[in-house]
């Protein structure tokens, strides 16, 4: 924590030796405005337009209502089975060692690096009923790809790095003394991990489903192809965007837009209440 | 320590007896059989979700021999693809460095007013809709858009055009490496620069021989994920492009268009390319944290 201590003052900003203030933060906050809060607002002001009542006809449109509730839905399931699995990845890539370790741990960023569309079609032709995976569960009369299960496994795959890495870190700073001292004082390990360890993870935990949760309500590229894309039952709403903007109803798309990050917002203040709350119950 | 945990454990209620010094060494790990259990969960997650797509690429790929691998990758339109993708991230990339290099700048050496602000809202593209990336600059340069009618007035074309794709791009990969470069900068304080401008360096000097060698690392760190999604983002560049062959036709676009006419050998060779170029990152990246993990880590951590 380098950040120093500091008063402003009255001023904007306190006096330095080094040279290039003024061109660097211009520079800087021009640009920003140019490519991120200039768009952004005329995301936010668009749907205005259309008035209050157009702007809940949107909303209320029973199409755009089940591509919320899948995409956030599936984004949530996806969010939880990436929480469970993503804490094994993380638990045995630092605790523990095996054979290619580090291979496993450099594939773990593998969603981060791989084109969307990529995994889209990759995900799409092994969860087909004739694909690798697709083929296993077909004569169990389950089908996959091009159900909102599928919408599921392309979420499962774009969230996991989330997880794992927001939760690497801090099992790595995890004191192993404060275990010595729980099984020292008799806790069987299954008590130590409930009650001593998953409490201290349990933020970092928190973060990782909230950012790969965050992740997949946006996601659109790796979907798309293993949705199949069904109006009211394999449309995320992304997708929904999509078409609106093809049918040139901006205005409507933006409402879409609009809906979708207040939703997001709202989730992550959640998050982070809990969050706050889970801190504070582990300090005191 | 100890109180610690104490309490934690005396604030569930449960029974704790004393424990023997052996019982100890073993208990603060699992015992074999749950850990090579762990083990193969986490590995065969990991197998199962990220390896079967990426093998599968490649077989698909080459399903129709290597001939009719190369034939799909030699072809015209591919290439152009290919072009215009080199051509969208050469653009989109360094101007992410710039800005990340002046933020940074501006952030770590200087104290001001809004600056935790200024952090939050670089990173705000991260928390958007690849979709909606898209979305904003249509709503600003789309036929309907606000400044469609001057843009037509003036025979601009931003959207269904280059420069969409290009900004579009630059938005998806916005945070990348100010966020990389913003806390290492701030990790290594501002004593070395002070010292070299009270000795009479220039500004330009004193970033270029003291800074910038200081935050090389992490600058490349930056760039290679910044590269990598600039070449691999589809969503956003999907709602500006228009998808016209030969002109606004990326990677990502192509594969799409490939799959939706049935050629899936031709879009999986696109994607093994792809795919290829992400095995690269990935191994560039890992090279870089094995090589100067505690310098990227230390920095990361603030």
């Amino acid at each position: 924590m380098t950040t120093r201590a500091y008063s402003l003052g009255g001023g904007f900003k306190r006096p330095s030796v080094l040279p290039g203030f003024g061109l660097t933060l211009g520079f800087a906050v021009a640009y920003l405005s140019i490519i991120v809060l200039l768009p952004l607002s005329a995301l936010v002001l668009r749907p205005a337009t259309l008035g209050l009542s157009g702007f809940l006809d949107v909303l209320f449109d029973s199409r755009v209502l089940a591509a919320l509730r899948l995409s956030f839905g599936a984004a949530f399931i996806a969010a939880l089975v990436n929480a469970f699995f993503g804490l094994i990845v993380a638990w045995i890539l630092v605790r523990y060692d095996f054979p290619l370790k580090r291979v496993v741990d450099a594939l773990v960023d593998l969603p981060f690096a791989l084109p969307t569309a990529v995994a889209g079609i990759a995900l799409a032709t092994i969860y087909a009923p004739n694909g690798w995976v697709g083929r296993l569960f077909d004569p169990l009369g389950i089908q996959i790809a091009f159900t909102p299960l599928g919408v599921l496994v392309a979420l499962i795959f774009i969230g996991l790095p989330f997880v794992v890495r927001s939760l690497q870190p801090v099992l790595q700073d995890l004191d192993k003394e404060v275990e010595e001292a729980a099984v020292s004082l008799g806790a069987n390990r299954r008590q130590t991990f409930r009650l001593v360890i998953l409490p201290a993870i349990m933020p970092a935990l928190l973060t990782g489903f909230a950012l790969a949760l965050a992740r997949a309500v946006g996601e659109y590229g790796s979907v798309i192809f293993i949705a199949g894309n069904m109006p009211m039952v394999s449309e995320i709403a992304p997708l929904l965007i999509v078409i609106k903007l093809e049918q040139f109803d901006y205005a409507g798309a933006a409402a879409i837009g609009v809906i979708m990050l207040a939703l997001s917002f709202l989730i992550l203040l959640v998050i982070n209440l809990v969050q706050r709350w889970s801190r504070r119950h582990e300090e005191h | 320590m100890v109180a610690q945990a104490r309490r934690a454990l005396s604030i569930a209620g449960e029974t704790v007896e004393p424990a023997g010094a052996a019982q100890a060494r073993r208990a603060t790990t699992e015992p074999p059989l749950v850990r090579w259990a762990l083990i193969a969960a986490g590995v065969v997650f990991i197998l199962l979700v990220l390896v079967l797509p990426l093998i599968s690429v490649f077989m698909e790929a080459l399903r129709g021999g290597a001939a009719t691998f190369l034939h799909a990758v030699g072809d015209g339109d591919t290439w152009q693809a290919v072009r215009l993708t080199l051509l969208v991230a050469g653009i989109a990339v360094p101007l992410n460095v710039v800005f990340g290099l002046a933020a940074a700048w501006a952030i770590a050496k200087f104290d001001f007013r809004g600056k935790s602000l200024l952090i939050t809202l670089i990173d705000l593209p991260f928390s958007v809709s690849p979709v909606i990336s898209g979305l904003i600059y249509v709503l600003l340069y789309g036929a309907n858009g606000w400044f469609g009618p001057a843009l037509k007035e003036l025979d601009i074309k931003i959207i269904f055009n280059v420069t969409g794709l290009v900004l579009a791009t630059i938005f998806v990969t916005f945070p990348f490496v100010a966020r990389e470069l913003i806390p290492l900068m701030q990790e290594q304080g501002r004593d070395e620069e002070e010292a070299a401008i009270s000795l009479g360096a220039s500004g330009w000097r004193t970033f270029w021989h003291v800074t910038l060698p200081n935050v090389a690392w992490g600058l490349l760190y930056g760039v290679l994920l910044c590269n990598a999604r600039a070449m691999g983002e589809f969503g956003a560049v999907s709602v500006v492009s228009g998808h016209i062959r030969g002109l606004t036709n990326t990677m990502p676009l192509h594969v799409e268009i490939l799959y939706n006419e049935y050629d899936f050998v031709g879009a999986f060779a696109v994607a093994s390319l792809l795919a290829g170029l992400a095995i690269v990152t990935l191994v560039a990246k890992s090279l870089l944290e094995w090589r100067y993990g505690d310098r990227l880590a230390a920095g990361r951590k603030h």
